[in-house]
């Protein structure tokens, strides 16, 4: 992979990491106030999609650690 | 002999400098951390006991006229409610605290609704609603009882 190509992906995979912390802090904010407000059906699955959301965020971080290693290795 | 800088290879210039290894490293710490705020958040709602109340005498209904208010603590001595004489045999009560910011609210009559001069949020007086405003839920409603001329509170709905 080029290193133009591998910086491409890397700010790819990085804006997607960032899209994706939107989205747990939005749901973390939503569970909380689902909590005090007493309606505890959805915590449960809140917890199982930030879990889904954390686990994409290391699979990205892992994807971008791959391609700089390539990118380094190639260069 | 060894000289400073090459101890220490990197100059005062870029030590500030983050990687993007180091950033994405650092989001993705963010994103555990909030994974296990949802995880704690999961064990206090598994965790939580239901909270027995007890009853006790709020008000007389001759104390409050229709349309007049009366402050009084309910569970604990802390938390402040209020209880409104909404018609000549009906009362209602509500937690005091707004739940945006926890501003005391209070009973505007005209409009008919409990206002927090915080930030303009209003609460239904019917049921605690929030009709307009910032405040993320309604209002924690003070269940009530009468006896007689008594109005006993007996417990809070969230």
């Amino acid at each position: 992979m080029s290193r133009k190509g591998g910086s491409t992906a890397i700010e790819g995979a990085m804006g997607l990491i960032a899209i994706l912390l939107i989205v747990q802090m939005w749901l973390l904010t939503a569970t909380l106030a689902a909590f005090l407000a007493g309606h505890d059906e959805t915590i449960l699955p809140a917890a199982l999609i930030s879990g889904i959301i954390f686990a994409a965020c290391a699979g990205l971080f892992i994807f971008i650690r791959r391609i700089d290693a390539t990118v380094r290795a190639t260069r | 002999m060894k000289r400073l800088e090459d101890e220490f290879a990197i100059d005062t210039a870029t030590e500030q400098y983050v990687t993007r290894r180091q950033f994405s490293k650092f989001l993705v710490l963010t994103s555990l951390g909030m994974f296990a705020g949802n995880l704690w958040i999961l064990f206090k709602s598994w965790f939580r006991h239901p909270t027995a109340y007890t009853e006790r005498i709020v008000a007389g209904m001759n104390e409050i006229g229709v349309g007049e208010v009366k402050l009084f603590s309910y569970p604990e001595p802390t938390d402040s409610c209020i209880l409104i004489r909404t018609a000549a045999d009906q009362v209602v009560a509500y937690s005091q605290k707004c739940t945006h910011l926890s501003c005391a609210v209070y009973y505007a009559k005209k409009a008919a609704r409990l206002e927090c001069p915080c930030h303009e949020g209003y609460f239904s007086v019917t049921d605690g609603s929030v009709p307009q405003g910032p405040p993320p839920r309604p209002l924690p409603r003070i269940l009530l009882r009468r006896e007689g001329n008594q109005i006993i509170a007996t417990g809070v709905q969230l």
